[in-house]
């Protein structure tokens, strides 16, 4: 059987093997893409991002067992930075998680983002894409919010969580960070620590100040180890999944993505082309610093072969 | 850009630290590996699903149970099961020799001693799983 028809079948083997495939852009991840697409659109994709250490992964562990009593199917792509020192990575959220290693109905896999410091790994839309077509329901992706993983994680959700926890000056960094802009529900995780719910009220007031709408109900305090508002936050995204879906924002979004990616993969294309080394450079360096051109002038002319 | 070596480094048993386990995650990714952590406690079961899932080329299992006959044999017996044959299965703790040649001839990698160099298991890890991939195992 070939893998497109293993990972429709719900082999997991095969889907592991096609996520390989994908991450490493071997040869054949496009094709099984191209066969794959029809088979996906499905599954809700909910982003979760914030500071390391906020909660995500405790927090995704919950929702994974509320989402399995109502019998979702659940994948996770938990991304963790790679170091730019090495290109090594270590992969720790699993640790998590481990409550579900024995069931079907839950695949959880490691990515290293492979990129800019804090990115989200360059394909994980199409890894998540390999998930929808195996037929799981609902699909998670973690990854710390910084820099450019905030769009990107937004961009391949269809709801995106921010998780500040309280105690520590780090979710008063992400606020001033634009990360909380991104947010359909903002989470304030470890509930059960006495200042969560101070915390809490400094994020209504900071949300308010920026203009955003239905705040009360946008913003969740959840004790993911404790099990409280775990139940409560699974209904409020899977409302938001719903009427996303009816009222067209959900295949909006799809096409969005669509769009984004072409864009981004035909970006990478120019790139590649891109005279590095040649004489031209030299000459174009050369007239920047006799002040002759400028550099948007000398990019200009680059890309034209010369003429200025 | 050849393709990153992914290591799954589990702690079996029932003992309560990972320490050791963590050095050795920390280390391979040192040397460039991408390293999927399981935590405490792992049975072979979690340690196979989890392995599967990740497609990892290694299978890294760090135990000072004294079980490590029972706990290596069965993790290889699923890894056959389960279509993993192919991936690297190694690890260390204290584990006498003799023991070792037994889970070797088995089909189990080399198995390092406390105190093992960590440089020597990156590099055993990096010729073996060329090796593998030459032979067309792994994708
Ligand atoms: N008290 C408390 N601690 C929590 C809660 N959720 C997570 N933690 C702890 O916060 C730390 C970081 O959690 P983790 O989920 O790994 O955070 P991540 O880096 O955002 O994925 C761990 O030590 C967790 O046990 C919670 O609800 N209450
Ligand atoms: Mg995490």
């Amino acid at each position: 059987m070939d893998m497109a028809a293993g990972i429709l079948a719900g082999d997991m083997r095969a889907l592991a093997r096609g996520l390989t495939l994908v991450e490493e852009r071997l040869p054949g991840a496009r094709e099984l893409c191209v066969k794959l697409a029809p088979h996906t659109g499905r599954a809700l994709r909910v982003g979760v991002t914030g500071a390391p250490g906020a909660g995500k992964s405790t927090l995704i562990d919950a929702l994974i067992r509320a989402a399995r009593a109502r019998g979702e199917r659940v994948a996770v792509l938990a991304v963790d930075p790679s170091s730019p020192r090495t290109g090594g990575a270590l992969l720790g959220d699993r640790v998590r998680m481990t409550s579900h290693a024995n069931d079907d109905g839950v695949f959880v896999r490691s990515m290293a983002s492979r990129g800019a410091l804090g990115a989200l790994a360059p394909n994980a839309g199409e890894a998540l894409d390999l998930f929808d077509a195996a037929g799981f329901t609902l699909l998670f992706v973690e990854s710390v919010g910084a820099g450019q993983a905030d769009v990107d994680i937004a961009a391949e959700s269809d709801i995106t969580l921010v998780l500040s926890a309280p105690g520590g000056g780090d979710s008063i960094q992400a606020m001033k960070s634009g990360i909380l802009e991104i947010a359909d529900l903002w989470v304030v995780s470890k509930g059960d620590n006495p200042q969560a719910a101070a915390l809490k009220h400094e994020l209504l007031a900071m949300l308010a100040l920026g203009g955003a709408d239905q705040l009360e109900e946008r913003v969740c305090v959840v004790a993911a180890l404790a099990n409280q508002g775990v139940e409560e936050l699974l209904a409020k995204m899977l409302a938001a999944g719903a009427a996303a879906r009816a009222d067209g924002a959900f295949a909006a979004r799809r096409r969005q993505r669509v769009r984004r990616r072409i864009l981004a993969a035909a970006a990478e294309l120019c790139a590649e082309k891109l005279p590095t080394d040649t004489p031209l450079l030299t000459e174009l360096e050369a007239r920047i610093r006799a002040g002759d051109l400028s550099v948007v002038g000398a990019a200009r002319a680059l890309l034209s072969g010369g003429n200025v | 850009m050849s393709r990153k070596i992914r290591v799954l480094v589990a702690k079996a048993g029932l003992d309560g630290h990972d320490r050791g386990a963590k050095v050795v995650a920390a280390a391979l990714r040192d040397a460039g590996m991408e390293v999927v952590y399981t935590g405490l406690h792992q049975t072979p079961e979690m340690i196979v699903a989890a392995a599967l899932q990740e497609d990892v080329d290694v299978i890294g299992l760090s135990l000072h149970s004294g079980a490590h006959m029972v706990l290596f044999r069965r993790v290889l017996e699923l890894m056959r099961e389960r279509g993993l044959g192919q991936v690297l299965l190694t690890g260390g703790g204290v584990i006498p020799e003799e023991d070792a040649v037994v889970l070797q001839a088995e089909g189990v990698g080399r198995i390092f001693g406390p105190g093992t160099n960590t440089g020597a298991l990156a590099a055993y890890i990096n010729t073996e799983v060329e090796l593998r991939r030459a032979q067309g195992g792994t994708p």
